[in-house]
């Protein structure tokens, strides 16, 4: 099924909680409302037209200019072949969402790194943990307001630059 | 036949406990299977037929506590710094370290990176540094020989002070 008939069945059934369709480029992708993205999910998995069986990837994206964070979920259909990108936006004082691990189990550990990276929380996520850093890592390194501390656990996290002899 | 004449010179030769010592040291540097990313696979190379550190006595070992020689192979992360530092004192002494390739002496590639630890000097003493990206089998065997070259300096026997242990660094 084509993306934008995809997009056209969620219209129908979503409707106002599924916007902003981008057909033209590479992955095509679509808004989902962030109250209804477990229940558009799951419509997209047990759907017999569209048969979404996995979740190939759920990655993060900061965008300070428009203060928003947003989660990207990539999803692929075995059975038929098509794919389609969701996007949900979110707050970027207090990113939260639903898990998504009712629908696809692989998003446990998807939503762990997407915490541990961006500190997205999941609410009713059953191990919320870093999956990545050590559990005693401070911040969340791919958040572009980020800042390096001066050392991790007595290691220090500078080195003098190598040229700075030649600089003088 | 031949008058019995004392043939001592033949079958003893006398050299210094310290020489022995570190003769013998020198000729079983028993590396430690560590390998960090992808200075690990020149590793196993230079482990492998070709390079064949075999030939001086240097031969892997699976635990820090048979081992003499760490050779830190690859970028090390701060994950990974705590568990390097543990098995660097899990190994009896005298030991000796390696940084082999550019991730290991300061960082390298990704000595930007948020997660990299900036050169295994920051944790460990580092008694031989190998440059490379990664070091060529040949670079890593010189290595090794440099390391020998250290060996051989040691002197067991003259109690020396204890100062010169202490990590450098932090």
């Amino acid at each position: 099924m084509e993306a934008k008939e995809i997009y056209g069945k969620l219209e129908r059934k979503f409707a106002g909680k599924v916007s902003g369709f981008q057909g033209d480029v590479m992955d095509p992708n679509l808004r989902v409302d962030p109250q209804a993205v477990v229940e558009v999910c799951r419509y997209l998995r047990d759907e017999p037209d569209l048969k979404f069986e996995i979740l190939s990837d759920l990655t993060g994206l900061d965008l300070p200019k428009e203060n928003k964070i947003q989660v990207v979920y990539h999803i692929y259909s075995y059975s038929h072949r098509h794919q389609i990108v969701l996007k949900v936006d979110l707050p970027r004082e207090n990113p939260q969402l639903s898990t998504m691990e009712g629908v696809w189990k692989v998003a446990n550990w998807l939503e762990r790194e997407a915490f541990d990276l961006f500190g997205i929380v999941f609410e009713g996520h059953t191990d919320l943990r870093r999956i990545l850093l050590p559990e005693d890592w401070v911040g969340h390194p791919l958040r572009k307001d980020y800042v390096e501390q001066e050392e991790y656990d007595g290691i220090s996290t500078q080195r003098a630059p190598l040229v700075e002899k030649l600089l003088r | 036949m031949q008058p019995l004449l004392n043939s001592l010179p033949e079958t003893v030769f006398t050299t210094k406990v310290d020489d022995l010592l570190n003769w013998g040291r020198a000729s079983s540097q028993w590396y430690m299977l560590f390998g960090l990313a992808c200075c690990a696979i020149e590793l196993m190379q230079t482990g492998g037929p070709r390079a064949d550190v075999d030939r001086f006595g240097c031969v892997p070992r699976a635990t820090p506590r048979q081992s003499d020689l760490m050779i830190v192979a690859g970028t090390l992360t701060y994950k990974m710094a705590k568990r390097t530092k543990l098995l660097y004192d899990q190994m009896p002494d005298p030991k000796y370290v390696i940084s082999m390739g550019s991730c290991a002496n300061c960082g390298g590639l990704f000595q930007l990176a948020y997660s990299v630890c900036k050169g295994v000097d920051k944790i460990i003493p580092v008694d031989v540094y190998v440059p490379g990206c990664p070091p060529r089998p040949e670079a890593l065997t010189e290595g090794l020989m440099r390391i020998q070259e250290k060996m051989m300096r040691e002197r067991w026997l003259v109690r020396q002070p204890a100062a010169a242990e202490a990590p450098v660094g932090a």
